[in-house]
């Protein structure tokens, strides 16, 4: 079945979390949601594998949260929220985590920040940055 | 009867919370934010509101993905401030007012608005935060307060127009509760930021500006702007400003601006935040009072 056109697929560098993606990053999001409780943040941290098997993760799944491939995490349907419980389970803020999804280092994004940010100048459409790497 | 005499929008970045939690208010970084607010509390200190409406998002603390309201009004007496991961912030428990709760509930639900009804529900930085930007530290938060959660985590939220015709109904709500209430609406969320994927850190001022000066004298220009365009324009989490449209949708067209102030970061966020005052319901300024 050819699926219906989505018009923020458009936007560059961005996975909106919509209700297929929310179906498909079912097991990543409530096994991110578990981290809320203090006893299973100690359980996952000590067999991180062993503890993800509850979650019924694909092995594409399984691997993004174990080597923390948070970009990777989103595409297979996690949503920033949600992976954020894991983040601070690795004892990490939400602008480190930012830091690593853009390629940067956390200096280097902190001082972006500092300067207003990214612009939205050539960060709207797939086609600028399509021009901006080509 | 009870009124709703002013509105307050302002950012929930967590970061702001941690700031105060861990007593980091005056370092540069931060007195550049929190100066914005100095107004704000006197002002608000002046106004003694008895309830405050807080409209707000959850960022999967209270609910996962198994279930995801649109709007979800809380009426239960109280609500415990969450473990997001770090641990609970040190701040108050929030008091309710389940018997207004509930009569928004009933009035607005009659209305065509299917909202979801909350006896129990945890509150996470995008409520804890504003209320301390606005009240400071206090053993307990000096006034009761209605948390509104808007979904805007699972797309797509609700329209902005959608949210500015709730605005309304609440409004209808309140007028037509009994009791001599006066009641502050805020909203919460942005201004534009993304926090997600290779595109994180978008900043957007000119949008800001725009949304905030929209909001004070013209916000049809505001209730027009498509799901898309936050998305692509201000971030992809920028798309929280639709809650902002909630609450000023709750005054009337008569307001008069009292603060404005914006700030670019806190962390990975456009700090905004005005506050307006309902001259239909207040005809006098409310410190004067």
């Amino acid at each position: 079945m050819q699926q219906p056109r989505k018009e923020y697929e458009d936007i560059p560098g961005t996975t909106v979390f919509d209700a297929d993606q929310c179906r498909k990053g079912y097991g990543i999001n409530m096994f991110c949601m578990s981290l809320l409780k203090a006893p299973n943040r100690e359980a996952f941290k000590k067999d991180e594998a062993g503890y993800l098997k509850q979650y019924n993760l694909t092995p594409g799944q399984t691997e993004a949260v174990l080597k923390r491939d948070w970009n990777g995490m989103l595409r297979e349907g996690g949503n920033i929220y949600f992976t954020a419980k894991l983040a601070a389970t690795d004892g990490l803020s939400f602008q480190q985590v930012a830091a690593m999804m853009t390629g940067s280092t956390q200096q280097e994004y902190a001082d972006m920040m500092l300067k207003g940010g990214r612009s939205p100048n050539g960060n709207r459409s797939k086609s600028e940055w399509a021009n901006k790497n080509g | 009867m009870a009124k709703i005499v002013a509105g307050v929008w302002t950012s929930h970045v967590p970061a702001i919370g941690a700031a105060l939690d861990l007593g980091k208010t005056q370092e540069p970084y931060w007195t550049r934010v929190f100066g914005g607010y100095e107004k704000s509390k006197e002002w608000i200190a002046k106004v003694k509101p008895d309830v405050c409406i807080v409209v707000f998002n959850d960022h999967a603390t209270a609910f996962s993905v198994d279930i995801v309201p649109t709007f979800a009004l809380g009426c239960a007496a109280e609500f415990e401030p969450a473990d997001e991961g770090w641990g609970p912030r040190p701040v108050p428990v929030v008091k309710g007012h389940p018997e207004l709760a509930a009569h928004i509930a009933q009035s607005i639900i009659q209305d065509d608005f299917d909202i979801t009804v909350v006896n129990k529900m945890e509150v996470d930085h995008g409520l804890t935060v504003p209320l301390s930007l606005m009240f400071g530290q206090p053993k307990e938060w000096p006034c009761q307060i209605i948390p509104l959660a808007v979904n805007v985590v699972l797309f797509p939220p609700p329209s902005g127009k959608r949210c500015f015709n709730l605005g309304q109904a609440i409004r209808k709500a309140v007028e037509s509760y009994p009791d001599d209430l006066r009641v502050v609406i805020f909203g919460t969320g942005g201004m534009s930021h993304q926090i997600s994927g290779p595109r994180a850190g978008l900043i957007n001022s000119d949008f800001d500006r725009a949304f905030l000066e929209s909001l004070a004298t013209d916000p049809s220009k505001a209730t027009s702007i498509r799901h898309i365009e936050y998305m692509r324009e201000a971030g992809a989490e920028g798309i929280e400003m639709v809650m902002w449209l909630v609450a000023r949708g709750a005054l009337s067209d008569n307001v008069e601006e009292i603060h404005r102030f914006y700030t670019v970061p806190a962390s990975n966020t456009a700090v905004g935040h005005l506050i307006l005052e309902d001259r239909a319901s207040a005809p006098s300024a409310l410190a004067a009072e």
